[in-house]
């Protein structure tokens, strides 16, 4: 028991209950929001060395013992993603401040930050199926409103595709889980992993299993990433970047919880399905980023690439893709957040949403330029930085399972992400410098500090390559290794 | 258009302690049996809904000055306190208690922090509802 667990979702639902008392006070809401993150990042760390040292550890809600009771689980997988989400959530909140308009912050803005990011950790954390279903809800139900923030037009349009595709998968994952009760008769996901290897993954739980797939594809845009794009490049900046950084990584959190603790007895059919459909994802994200002049689309183009990169390490799944993809999973994080900051800015201080448009750029803001330079170079894997280690594991990986298709795929990816990149890179920074100095809005100073708060987190991933390392391989090996995640649910608390 | 219907108007006044006793009454059968915060809270706003179609809204937010959705965040406030309550006596998140107590004139009672909890669900779904016809009603 430690009650530190629940913190990382229990600490942001309290503070956005709050934070609806303290409406008119814009000031408190900032500072207690951003105290609540800056709070489970101190947690998650603290939280991942406890786990070194002591194993998984789990948290019973009212004391009723698994499997009856709901119960949080923390592993390094866990923790590792919970971290990453607070730093990502803090630096776009410090965004927040300097970006967003006063009428959002007076219409509890923060609480639905606050709301969207406790579901996200919950979802992490939960160690019962049905309650990682809630969490989902929870998280969605807060993006369906920060997505229309604003209701222009657009975003008005494309929140309706949103809600009607995320309730549609809701529905889907309420089904799939009421067939997987109905076979297995038991919610918890260490119950459902146990029983699961005693009676042997029957047709039926493959069936069900890949019922699970379709619709953690749909949440994670996996293949079925026709509402990604449109969705995530209406929402104000701070937002966007929250969702491109976060969202779909619950997706793909799920697909490697569910598909390697509990449905991972029919490799060949279902790793096989995932390996397909991350190719098929490589090859569409490529041609959409390459295809758009508007640079959040591009940036929403570079999601889909990285959620079919990840899924190549799940479908390989040998210990080294494995760790590669929880590495790369991160890094994506806080590069993804940075990407989508970044475009923003570049529309916010000249008002244009298409790279041809935008010229020269770099001569009145270099920090700006160089800072997008840097995540072309992170998210394309060029050593030192974070995407590197991330790439040559997962390249590893798929080497040793001899799955060379799948390899070309993600490395030819790869080119696509920086060409399309290196494209905004030129055609905005570089050339002729159209707007002068004072026609343009100057970067606020809460841009430049969130922005760089990321890039040295993507520095540091890269450089801290051999420290992370530990939590990594432990997060890979609980992975791999499901009955080291069940005997810590059922073992003595 | 105000709608002036005497008969409507007098029977609204009675039938609107009815529902709130009904509602009162599930609130509490809700611990041992069905009923409970969720649907006590329902049966609740059901009533004040009626006061709201009976007389126009107006009257009875003048009659009755809260702000429905600092109620469904007191509510909410309420429920996920009592999960923190647990924390300061050290037991697991959202650990309830219960103790019967000999109390004057009510005689020996059960008094449980379940009770808090169902309390700030019913609170939730009064302010939540009331809130959402209110701004269904505002559009024109």
């Amino acid at each position: 028991m430690n009650n530190l667990i629940v913190m990382p979702m229990a600490l942001p639902v309290l503070m956005g209950i709050i934070l609806l008392f303290l409406r008119p006070y814009v000031k408190v809401q900032r500072s207690l929001s951003l105290l609540v993150f800056v709070a489970n990042i101190g947690i998650s760390v603290y939280l991942l060395h406890l786990i070194q040292q002591n194993g998984v550890i789990r948290l019973d809600f009212g004391g009723w013992e698994p499997p009856f009771g709901i119960l949080f689980v923390a592993d390094s997988f866990s923790m590792l993603l919970v971290l990453a989400s607070s730093i990502v959530a803090a630096a776009c909140l410090i965004y927040s401040f300097s970006s967003v308009e006063p009428s959002f912050e007076k219409n509890f803005y923060y609480s639905f930050v606050l709301l969207l990011i406790a579901g996200v950790n919950g979802s992490f954390l939960t160690g019962d199926i049905f309650n990682l279903f809630v969490c989902f809800e929870i998280m969605l139900l807060s993006s369906y409103v920060l997505i229309t923030f604003g209701g222009k037009k657009g975003q008005l349009r494309e929140s309706i595709k949103y809600v009607i595709v995320n309730v549609v998968s809701s529905w889907i994952f309420l089904v799939a889980i009421a067939y997987l009760y109905g076979t297995v008769g038991t919610l918890n996901m260490a119950h459902i992993a146990d029983r699961i290897a005693e009676s042997g993954q029957t047709p039926t739980l493959t069936v069900i299993s890949v019922v699970f797939l379709t619709v953690f594809a749909l949440k994670a845009g996996l293949f079925l990433y026709f509402w990604l794009p449109g969705s995530y490049s209406v929402p104000v900046t701070p937002v966007a970047a929250m969702f491109g950084a976060l969202l779909t990584k619950v997706g793909i959190y799920a697909m490697f919880r569910v598909f390697t603790l509990m449905f991972y007895h029919e490799q060949q059919i279902t790793h096989t399905i995932i390996g397909i459909l991350a190719g098929l994802t490589l090859i569409g994200g490529s041609i959409g980023a390459v295809a758009y002049k508007d640079l959040r689309m591009v940036a929403a183009y570079n999601v889909v690439i990285a959620v079919g990169f990840i899924l190549v390490g799940l479908a390989v799944a040998t210990p080294a893709a494995i760790e590669g993809s929880i590495y790369y999973l991160i890094h994506d994080i806080i590069i993804k957040a940075l990407l989508f900051l970044l475009a923003g800015t570049m529309i916010a201080v000249t008002g244009q949403t298409k790279m041809d448009e935008i010229s020269g750029l770099i001569k009145n803001h270099p920090l700006l330029g160089w800072l997008f330079f840097l995540t072309t170079l992170s998210l394309a894997g060029i050593p030192p930085l974070s995407g590197f280690i991330g790439k040559v594991l997962i390249g590893e990986g798929a080497v040793g399972s001899g799955s060379y298709v799948l390899l070309a795929l993600a490395f030819i990816s790869s080119i696509f992400v920086l060409y399309s990149l290196m494209r905004i890179f030129l055609t905005s920074f570089w050339g002729e410098t159209i707007i002068s100095k004072d026609e343009e809005i100057p970067a606020k100073k809460g841009w430049i500090v969130s922005t760089c708060i990321l890039a040295l987190g993507t520095i540091a991933l890269g450089l801290g390559a051999e420290p992370m390392s530990v939590y990594i391989q432990d997060a890979a090996e609980t992975l791999l290794n499901p009955q080291i995640y069940i005997d810590a649910v059922f073992g003595d608390n | 258009m105000k709608i002036n219907n005497v008969i409507l108007r007098t029977v609204a006044k009675l039938v609107f302690f009815i529902i709130l006793t009904l509602a009162v009454y599930l609130f509490f059968a809700g611990h041992n049996s069905p009923g409970g915060g969720f649907s006590g809270g329902l049966v609740l706003a059901s009533a004040l809904v009626l006061l709201f179609i009976v007389f126009d809204i107006e009257t009875i937010q003048k009659g009755i000055p809260i702000d429905f959705k600092l109620v469904a965040a007191f509510g909410a406030f309420l429920s996920v306190g009592t999960g923190f309550g647990a924390l300061v006596f050290g037991e697991n998140f959202l650990t309830q208690a219960f103790d019967y107590f000999n109390l004057p004139f009510f005689g020996e009672i059960e008094l449980t922090t379940v009770t808090i909890f169902e309390a700030g669900v019913a609170l939730v779904v009064v302010g939540v509802v009331v809130t959402i016809l209110l701004s269904i009603s505002e559009d024109e």
